[in-house]
């Protein structure tokens, strides 16, 4: 009996029946969209909203790099300038980075431990809708925020809104409580959701399915889901405070009745640090699944994987006031925040070489999402090296708050995050619509997007050493600065075409892709043993596991996997 | 040859879901505690004008004696339904929700005197920011956790013990001792620590 006819007996569902014409009408969609409380719906609507907001936060950051693109540019106005980076940068974070996660992680855990959905279901379509009205409230700003004082416009204190920028002195008009308000549900929506993958991962395995036996993926986004629910909540508890101060008058960040601007850094950055590592850890996740299976090996140190993965969301709890070295700590503080971010490049490195001790002498295949997981890391690396550097206090006395800073970043979050999350789209674009990406489109996006991002990105550490700080709207001609800001400019416009062939390739690939069969990679996770595109109950029987790559043991019934775990 | 796994091992069994929901919720709970706590410790004598928490202060005795005696009385409600006693369980747990009750009370009687006797408001000062916010957000995790046993009352007035519903009622009663715990850390840091520092000679 082959492989093929086995994992058919045993885990594929009957054809999904079709339900007559009026199924892909407008309005049958629109209803299905709304009222659904399937996790691979809302995990799609998740990933798709995320990559909308991505689109127009992108374009944000285009329209600023033009500005900085000659000294003295009038190209937009100051104000214009502050709030473009303000929703640049919340809309990033909160509006794409989040959802696209919580996407990945909505589709992929349920059919990853075997179930047949999120363990609360109306909480998890409760969660999207309240994240999707949070993003649209942020943007509204724009039209509503000037109310009847006709001051202000969209939010322009920065992503942090350091106080006392946010005080109704500084803040006039409305834009700071649309920021206020919009993080505040959000941050309601992303607890729901990180609960929900607690409790789904915990409670649902299949059964055979012990911790040690999850994929790397679902275990990374457990890891994160505690972070967010550890995390998130410091957030809410300062945006209460913040409201409490700006409409009955409360004293927390009035430096002048005793309060403190300092305190809103702290409780911003106790959640802004761990936010870091909960946009990157499904980096990770993604890297973990994508890497073994085009290096044709088991993943290298399963055990080291999980033990470092857990080790970074403890440390990231206690690294924040690295953000606030120029502040003027005591040299205590300094001393404990630097060290502690150093040692936080430990774990990752561990990480970095167990991906490469992967590959290392597999059988490596240039798919799609292999290419843009070695391009993580190769930029991860770079990003984790910046981010050394930075933590040594007296350098982030020279550079903090300059464009080095934005570069590092950037590497981070585009060439660590963004990359990972291509890779997993391409990974799993044939589950989730049956057909496969053009990998000629494919390779058109991961060079010009690799060019542009390096463009843009690379001399961003050159004008950042020159003493560039971030966020002014422009610059005097005789700093030696144009020439960086030029290219980098440059490469926003190579980055914007690999972004169409990106978009123009799914879209592309829906219709016109090759059909892909339920298990296109030859991959080994229990995603790729039932139907691409799943049913709604995912699995007709619900599967059985008995070591980490259960497709693996049906595939070769000679030589499986539980025989040396 | 080493046996398949699947015929040596133990059956499978995975914790409940409701528990696991739970927890993570009172895990959350707790880290947005923790800040307006931590705000409040960080503020502890830092007002640049009265009053001042050891003039205006009085320990909440009663109402702290209904909170905590009130997580006394739903493990008595508890005890009923577990013996399947109905209207057992509706005194006891409607015992509690009285207590709850009498807790909020007893704070809105409280803070009556502080804002018209004592001229302590939110905006007053910084004490008055952290002593509100804190305690405010401690009293609407009473009224929720109200909201939640009444919901349980009046289903169990009006219907009968529902049988599998039980770890329901359980999860109501974890929740509402989280908020009385939560009591706990706020007397100790607002009632006992912060009252003895002395007002500041000016």
């Amino acid at each position: 009996m082959s492989s093929e006819t086995i994992i058919d007996e045993n885990f594929k569902a009957p054809e999904p029946e079709r339900v007559g014409e009026e199924r892909g009408s407008f309005t049958r969609i629109a209803q299905e969209l709304v009222f659904t409380v399937d996790h691979k719906k809302l995990g799609l609507m998740y990933i798709g909203s995320g990559l909308l907001f991505f689109v127009v936060a992108g374009l944000m950051a285009s329209l600023m790099r033009i500005q900085l693109f000659f000294p003295n540019s009038k190209f937009l106005e100051p104000d214009v300038f502050n709030r473009f980076f303000t929703m640049h940068g919340t809309a990033m974070v909160f509006l794409v980075g989040m959802p696209i996660i919580f996407g990945f992680a909505n589709y992929l855990l349920p059919l990853m431990i075997g179930t047949r959905d999120m363990a609360f279901p109306r909480l998890n379509a409760f969660g999207f809708w309240v994240f999707f009205f949070s993003g649209l409230l942020l943007y509204f700003s724009y039209l509503a925020a000037p109310g009847l004082y006709a001051a202000g416009s969209a939010p322009d204190v920065g992503w942090f809104a350091y106080s006392p920028l946010t005080a109704k002195a500084f803040s006039r008009g409305h834009s700071t409580d649309y920021w206020t308000l919009s993080l505040l549900m959000g941050g309601i929506g992303s607890i729901a959701t990180a609960i929900n993958i607690i409790v789904t991962t915990l409670c649902l395995r299949c059964k055979g399915m012990t911790l040690g036996r999850m994929p790397l993926f679902v275990w990374l986004f457990l890891v994160v889901a505690f972070l967010v629910i550890i995390a998130m909540p410091p957030l809410s508890a300062c945006q209460i405070m913040l409201l409490l101060d700006r409409y009955l008058g409360a004293k927390f960040f009035d430096t002048q009745a005793g309060g403190s601007a300092v305190l809103w850094q702290h409780f911003f950055w106790i959640f802004g640090h761990p936010e870091v590592y909960i946009l990157i850890l499904p980096g990770f996740a993604i890297a973990s699944e994508v890497i073994p299976v085009f290096s044709r090996k088991p993943i290298f140190g399963y055990p080291i994987m999980v033990a470092a993965s857990v080790m970074i969301a403890f440390i990231s709890l206690g690294v924040w006031a690295h953000h606030m070295f120029t502040v003027g700590m005591t040299s205590m503080g300094n001393t404990f925040f630097a060290i502690s971010t150093m040692i936080i490049a430990i774990p990752t490195g561990i990480k970095i070489f167990n991906w490469l001790g992967t590959m290392y002498g597999g059988k490596i295949r240039f798919d799609l999402p292999m290419m843009f997981c070695i391009g993580f890391l190769f930029q991860f690396l770079i990003a984790g090296l910046t981010g050394v550097m930075l933590s040594v206090a007296p350098f982030d006395w020279q550079l903090s708050d300059s464009y080095f800073v934005v570069a590092h970043f950037h590497y981070v979050l585009i060439g660590g995050l963004l990359y990972t999350i291509f890779a997993g789209i391409y990974y799993w674009y044939p589950k989730a619509f049956g057909k496969m990406p053009s990998t000629k489109l494919g390779h058109w996006h991961f060079w010009l997007f690799t060019i542009g991002f390096h463009m843009t990105f690379l001399p961003q550490h050159i004008s950042g050493f020159l003493g560039m700080p971030r966020r002014i709207f422009t610059y005097e001609a005789d700093r030696g600065w144009e020439i960086w800001n030029q290219i980098s400019t440059i490469g926003v416009f190579i980055q914007m075409p690999g972004i169409l062939f990106f978009v123009g390739n799914l879209i592309y690939s829906y219709f016109k892709g090759e059909k892909a069969g339920d298990d296109p990679w030859d991959a080994w996770t229990l995603e790729w043993s039932t139907t691409s595109p799943p049913p709604e109950y995912n699995f007709a029987k619900l599967p059985e596991v008995k070591s980490r790559r259960p497709l693996w043991d049906l595939k070769h019934p000679e030589d499986p996997d539980w025989k040396f775990e | 040859m080493i046996n398949d796994p699947s015929e040596t091992e133990t059956p499978w069994r995975l914790p409940s879901p409701r528990k696991v929901g739970i927890i993570s919720l009172i895990v959350t709970e707790s880290a947005l505690f923790t800040i307006f706590v931590v705000a409040y410790v960080f503020y502890m004598g830092g007002s640049l004008n009265g009053p001042y928490p050891s003039e205006v202060l009085e320990f909440p005795l009663f109402g702290t004696i209904a909170l905590l005696g009130s997580s006394l009385t739903i493990l008595a409600a508890e005890f009923m339904l577990k013996h399947l006693n109905r209207v057992g369980f509706l005194l006891w747990w409607g015992v509690t929700i009285a207590l709850g009750a009498y807790f909020i009370y007893f704070t809105a009687t409280e803070w009556w005197h502080l804002i018209y006797e004592k001229n302590l408001t939110i905006s007053t000062n910084v004490f008055g920011s952290t002593f509100y916010s804190l305690v405010g957000l401690h009293l609407s995790h009473v009224f929720i956790g109200l909201l939640l046993l009444s919901t349980v009352w009046l289903l169990t007035l009006f219907g009968k013990i529902p049988k599998d519903h039980t770890e329901h009622i359980e999860m109501v009663s974890w929740y509402w001792h989280f908020v009385d715990v939560i009591w706990i850390v706020v007397v100790t840091v607002v009632y006992i620590i912060s009252v003895r520092i002395p007002v500041p000679i000016s």
